[in-house]
C-alpha cells in the first residue's frame, strides 16, 4: 500500500514531516504494511499537507491533514480511499489540478524525485536521448522552431541565445542555469528542484550537447536549502548513472552541473551579477555588451537560462518543436508554469497554455483571496511588476499582452490583495526594497531608490502632494532609462501603476479624505 | 555542499589552521570565494575578520577584494548570530497575508530591531525577501526549517517554543 507525502519546503512548512510521521507510526501500531513515499507536491498548497494514497481508481487525496488528523484517517480506511472529511477525490479530478497543461511539471509529485527508474518510466531521458541522436545543430534548431521564450522575465528567444553560442569561438563553454528566484511569488523553480530535479539536470545536458559545452552551474539561491540539497542529491545520482560525465548517456558528450549556493542577494539573480558571483566576486552587474554569449563566464562563452526554460526543453525535444508551439498564443509559444500567490484561496503552481486571462487566473483558478474579502490588486512578476486592479482582469497571459499594459510577467508570478492593501505603502516598499537590494553601480539605482521612498513618505504624510507626485514620476524616468539593469530599470513599473490605477491611496481625489485618513 | 542557511547557526572560536583546511578543500573550484566563505560561516558562525587576509593569500588576491565581497551580501555575518536564527519574510506575498503587522508586533514584543538578538543570546530576528513560501504566507525560516501560514498567534508560540529550548 503506497502513501505519499510531500517532501517539498512548502509542504514541510506547514507540517508535512510531522504528518508522515504520524502516519508511519500510527501504521505500526496498527500493525499495517505501507510504503511512505515522500514525492514532489501536485503544487496545490492550499491542500498541503497532502496525503495521497494509491487506489486502482488512480491517486486519492486528503488535505490539509493535520498530525491529529491522522488516527482517523486510518478509522476511515484511507488506505483504500476510504471517505473522510478532508478527502478531495481524485487528485487529478481537482479543478485546479485537471485544468492545467503539464509539459514542464509532468512528474512533479508523482514519484519520489531521486529515484532513476522512476523518472525514467514516466517519460524521463527521451528528450536527451533524442536530442543525442538528434546532433547539437538539430537541438539548437528544434528548439529555436518551438518559439521558446526565456522564462525567467525578459522573454527572449531561447533558439537564438543558443544558436550564438554555438557559433561563438571557445574552447571551453558553460551553461549557467539561473535559479535565483528572487521575485516574491514565485517559487516554480523551488518546487521543480525539490520534485523533480533530474528535469533540470536534463534539461541542461541537452543544453550542453546543443551549444558544445561541457560545465554547468545551478546558482541556487540560498533562501532555498532544501532545493540545494535535492539538486546536489540528485546531480550526484545522475553522475554515477553516468547521466553526466565525460559520456553522457553513453554518447560521446561530455558534461557536468555543479550547484552554486548565493548569499542573499536579490541582484544575483540579474544574469551578469550571477556571472560575477560565480566569478567569486560582488554581484554587480556588468555593462552589455559583451553579450555572456560570447564572454560570460570567466570570459567563456556561456548560456544563461532561467531555470523554467531549461525544463520546458525536454518536451520540445522528445514530442518535436511544433507539439510545443502548438500550446500558446501569439508571440508567447508553449505554458508557463504560472505561481498563485499571497493572498488567494487557492495557491500554488498553474501551468497553462499562454492566453489565459488574469482574471480566470485569480478568481477561476485560485477561487479569490484566502480571507473572502474583496481583491482589489495583483502584482504580477514579482517586486518589479505592476499592480493591476480588477479593472484590467482582461488582460490575457502572455509577453506582449502585459507589456501592452506597462506590465511584465516576469517569472509568472501572480500576488493577490485584499481591499486593505494600501498601494501608497507598497509603491514605497518597492523603492524600499531596490534600496535594500541595489547593487550599487548606477547612480539612479543606488540613490534613486532612497529618494523615491523619501519622496513617497513625503506623500504618504501628505506633504505637498502633487508637488511629491511629479518628482516620483521623474524620479521613475530617470531610474528606467537610467539603469543599467531591470532592478533600476522596472522599479518604476510597480510605483507608476500603484499612482495610475490606485490614485486615492497617495491622498489624490477620488476619495474623500476622511476615508483616506481612515484607510492608513 | 555547506550551507549557511542549513541549519541552526554554530559558533566555534576562530582557529587558523580548521581555517586553512576549509579553505584547502574548496580550492580545487572554479571562482571559489562564495563557497569558501559559506564553509567558513558553516563552521565559525560568521566570517571571523582574521579569516580575511587568510582567504585573500590562499587566494592571491588582495585583502580589499575579499572585504569587498564579504561586505557585499547579506547572508555574511561579521558576529555570530544568536542560538536561533528566525528569518521573517518582508516580501509583498508574505505583506499581503499581514506579516507586517506581525512581524512587528514580535519585534516590539521581544524589544528587538530588524537584526537584533534577545539579551539571552537565544533568538536573533532577521528580514528575509521571500522563501518561496508565497502560496502558505506568512512565511518563516528558523535554523533553516521552513514556516509558512504564521500569523502573530503562531509566530509568538513558534518564540515560546524557542525560548523553552524544545524546538520541534
Amino acid at each position: 500500500m503506497k502513501v505519499f507525502v510531500s517532501l517539498d519546503a512548502g509542504a514541510i512548512a506547514v507540517g508535512a514531516e510531522r504528518v508522515a510521521k504520524a502516519i508511519a507510526a500510527e501504521a505500526k501500531r496498527r500493525n499495517l504494511e505501507i510504503t511512505l513515499v515522500r514525492n514532489g507536491t501536485r503544487g496545490m498548497f492550499w491542500l498541503e499537507p497532502l496525503v495521497e494514497v494509491a487506489t486502482p481508481a488512480g491517486r486519492i487525496g486528503y488535505g490539509p491533514v493535520a498530525p491529529a488528523d491522522v488516527a482517523s484517517l486510518f478509522d476511515a480506511g484511507f488506505l483504500e480511499g476510504g471517505p473522510h472529511p478532508l478527502c478531495v477525490g481524485l487528485v487529478e479530478e481537482v479543478p485546479f489540478f485537471k485544468r492545467q497543461t503539464r509539459l514542464v511539471f509532468a512528474r512533479c509529485g508523482l514519484a519520489d524525485p531521486f529515484s532513476l527508474d522512476d523518472y525514467r518510466a514516466l517519460g524521463g531521458l527521451r528528450g536527451l536521448e533524442r536530442a543525442i541522436a538528434l546532433g547539437p545543430e538539430e537541438i539548437v534548431a528544434e528548439v529555436k522552431r518551438s518559439g521558446l521564450r526565456g522564462r525567467g522575465g525578459a522573454g527572449f528567444p531561447t533558439g537564438v541565445k543558443w544558436e550564438t553560442a554555438a557559433r561563438a569561438a571557445g574552447t571551453k563553454k558553460y551553461i549557467v542555469c539561473n535559479a535565483d528566484e528572487g521575485d516574491s511569488g514565485t517559487f516554480a523553480d523551488r518546487v521543480l528542484m525539490e520534485g523533480d530535479p533530474f528535469t533540470l539536470i536534463e534539461g541542461m545536458a541537452i543544453a550542453g550537447i546543443g551549444v558544445g559545452a561541457t560545465q554547468g552551474y545551478i546558482y541556487v539561491r540560498s533562501e532555498y536549502p532544501h532545493a540545494v540539497r535535492s539538486m546536489s542529491k540528485a546531480i550526484d545520482i545522475a553522475r554515477n548513472a553516468g547521466l553526466l560525465g565525460p559520456q553522457v548517456v553513453g554518447s560521446k558528450h561530455s558534461f557536468d552541473i555543479e550547484v552554486r549556493v548565493g548569499a542573499g542577494a536579490y541582484i544575483c539573480g540579474e544574469e551578469t551579477s550571477m556571472l560575477e558571483s560565480l566569478e567569486g566576486k560582488r554581484g554587480q552587474v556588468r555593462a552589455k555588451p559583451p553579450l555572456p554569449v560570447l564572454s560570460g563566464l570567466f570570459g567563456k562563452p556561456t548560456v544563461i537560462n532561467n531555470l523554467l526554460s531549461l525544463a520546458s526543453v525536454l518536451f520540445i525535444l522528445s514530442e518535436g518543436a511544433q507539439a510545443y508551439a502548438d500550446f500558446g498564443w501569439g508571440k508567447s509559444r508553449g505554458t508557463m508554469p504560472i505561481q498563485l500567490a499571497g493572498n488567494v484561496k487557492q495557491g500554488g503552481i498553474f501551468e497553462c497554455a499562454f492566453g489565459i486571462t488574469l482574471g480566470e487566473l485569480v478568481y477561476e483558478v485560485g477561487g479569490g483571496t484566502a480571507n473572502g474579502r474583496t481583491v482589489r490588486a495583483v502584482q504580477a512578476g514579482g517586486p518589479l511588476g505592476a499592480y493591476f486592479p480588477p479593472a484590467l482582469f482582461d488582460t490575457q497571459y502572455d509577453y506582449e499582452a502585459f507589456a501592452a499594459r506597462d506590465g511584465l510577467i516576469g517569472h509568472g508570478g501572480i500576488v493577490v490583495f485584499d481591499d486593505t492593501v494600501d498601494l501608497a505603502r507598497m509603491a514605497r516598499f518597492a523603492m524600499e526594497f531596490c534600496a535594500h537590494e541595489s547593487c550599487g553601480k548606477c547612480t539612479p539605482c543606488r540613490i534613486g531608490s532612497t529618494r523615491g521612498v523619501e519622496t513617497i513618505d513625503r506623500i504618504i504624510a501628505g506633504r505637498a502632494i502633487e508637488k511629491n507626485v511629479v518628482l516620483v514620476r521623474d524620479l521613475c524616468e530617470t531610474l528606467k532609462f537610467g539603469s543599467l539593469c531591470a532592478l533600476g530599470g522596472l522599479v518604476p513599473y510597480p510605483v507608476l501603476s500603484a499612482l495610475k490605477y490606485f490614485p486615492e491611496d497617495f491622498g489624490m481625489a477620488v476619495r474623500p479624505a476622511a476615508a483616506v485618513q481612515e484607510v492608513r | 555542499m555547506s550551507l549557511t542557511n542549513g541549519g541552526a547557526p554554530r559558533r566555534v572560536a576562530f582557529n587558523e589552521a580548521l581555517a586553512r583546511k576549509i579553505i584547502d578543500a574548496e580550492l580545487g573550484r572554479e571562482g571559489p570565494l562564495l563557497p569558501i566563505l559559506h564553509a567558513l560561516q558553516q563552521e565559525f558562525g560568521c566570517i571571523p575578520s582574521e579569516a580575511e587576509p587568510l582567504i585573500a593569500t590562499m587566494l592571491n588576491v588582495t585583502r580589499a577584494e575579499v572585504h569587498g565581497v564579504v561586505s557585499f551580501y547579506h547572508d555574511f555575518r561579521r558576529a555570530p548570530a544568536g542560538r536561533h536564527v528566525l528569518q521573517l519574510c518582508r516580501a509583498e506575498a508574505c505583506q499581503s497575508m499581514g506579516a507586517e503587522g506581525a512581524s512587528r508586533r514580535l519585534l516590539e514584543k521581544l524589544g528587538l530591531d530588524w537584526g537584533g538578538t534577545t539579551p539571552d543570546g537565544n533568538i536573533t530576528v532577521e528580514p528575509v525577501y521571500c522563501l518561496g513560501l508565497c502560496a502558505t504566507a506568512p512565511s518563516a525560516m528558523v535554523d533553516g526549517e521552513p514556516r509558512g501560514r504564521m500569523n502573530a498567534a503562531q509566530l509568538d508560540a513558534l518564540v515560546a517554543e524557542l525560548a523553552a529550548g524544545e524546538k520541534r
